[in-house]
């Protein structure tokens, strides 16, 4: 009786039903994906910064799409209007979402008032990668910086998103930091909404 | 019941992904399809203001006055909108050809309005 106890097929993927997220991927299998799509990029491109920013855009349409997908499915299609909102939102719900804990931690920045700063002591995508002296100071947090930025975009708020690390006395791992900086016009609406 | 509407999903920058004309009466007059994109169009700019969303918005010009069905109407067609986001090759902002996409908005509407 073959067929028989078959799942139910779905015709098109308009039909299937939006997953309800208590799925979990697997750590390996993530990070052979990871390091896989870095090593292509590798070979497409001549310098670091194209590589880092090749990682960037990649992590831009993940971003775009988990906004929209957490947004329908955890907030009732409210979205965020104001900074701070946004900031705790991608601190809190979307690194849930992403690597299973909130993020360590969200720090406005001390010199200038345009930016923010996320850390994390160790960052998922990091965790299998060596990064070798020849390629200086490029960091696959790039990929995430550009989920973020992803995200503040398809939420209304243009920014600057970058990946650094800081290295920490006592600590023999650096600590990633994603660096956001917004732009004139997103303080200027903050301003006026008061 | 003759209701009409025309349904509209427009994204960033105000350009249209996607245009609908549903309803049960006898197909419209050409003018009147065009009419009902102006008046969207103009409703744009109010909602934009007071609103300020500027991701895909979801327009709907209406006859009948349905509250409920309408915000249900939303919801469905929101979570279709979703689910053709999710397609990695889908670039965002741009309009919506699926054939597939099109059916199943005109049968929620005909369920919900």
């Amino acid at each position: 009786m073959i067929g028989v106890g078959k799942p139910k097929q779905y015709g098109n993927v308009l039909d299937k039903p939006l997953s309800r997220g208590r799925q979990e991927v697997s750590l390996s299998a993530f990070a052979f994906l990871f390091s896989e799509l870095v090593q292509y990029n590798q070979t497409q491109v001549d310098n670091i910064a194209e590589l880092e920013r090749r990682l960037e855009d990649a992590g831009y349409a993940v971003g775009a799409r988990v906004l929209e997908l957490l947004c329908h499915r955890d907030k009732g299609n409210r979205r965020e209007t104001r900074l701070l909102g946004i900031l705790s939102f991608i601190h809190s719900t979307v690194w849930k979402v992403l690597f299973g804990k909130v993020a360590d931690s969200l720090e406005k920045g001390t010199e200038h008032e345009d930016e923010y700063m996320i850390s994390e002591k160790e960052l998922l995508v990091n965790r299998f990668i060596s990064v070798p002296k020849d390629m200086g100071a490029f960091n696959c947090g790039a990929f995430v910086a550009g989920i973020v930025r992803g995200v503040l975009d398809g939420a209304g708020f243009p920014a600057v998103v970058t990946a650094h690390f800081v290295p920490i006395e006592g600590q023999q791992r650096p600590r990633t930091t994603i660096l956001i900086k917004f732009a004139e016009e997103v303080l200027r609406r903050e301003a006026r909404l008061g | 019941m003759t209701t009409t509407a025309c349904f509209i999903v427009v994204s960033k920058n105000d350009i249209p992904i996607y245009e609908a004309e549903v309803g049960s009466t006898v197909r419209q007059k050409q003018e009147q399809a065009h009419q009902h994109q102006f008046i969207l169009h103009a409703a744009l700019d109010l909602v934009q203001d007071l609103a300020w969303t500027t991701s895909a918005i979801l327009m709907l010009l209406h006859d009948s006055r349905n509250e409920d069905g309408i915000k249900n109407f939303f919801q469905e067609v929101h979570e279709l909108y979703v689910k053709t986001l999710l397609n990695p090759l889908y670039l965002i902002g741009s309009r919506i050809t699926s054939a597939h996409f099109d059916t199943r908005v005109r049968a929620l509407a005909r369920k919900y309005l």
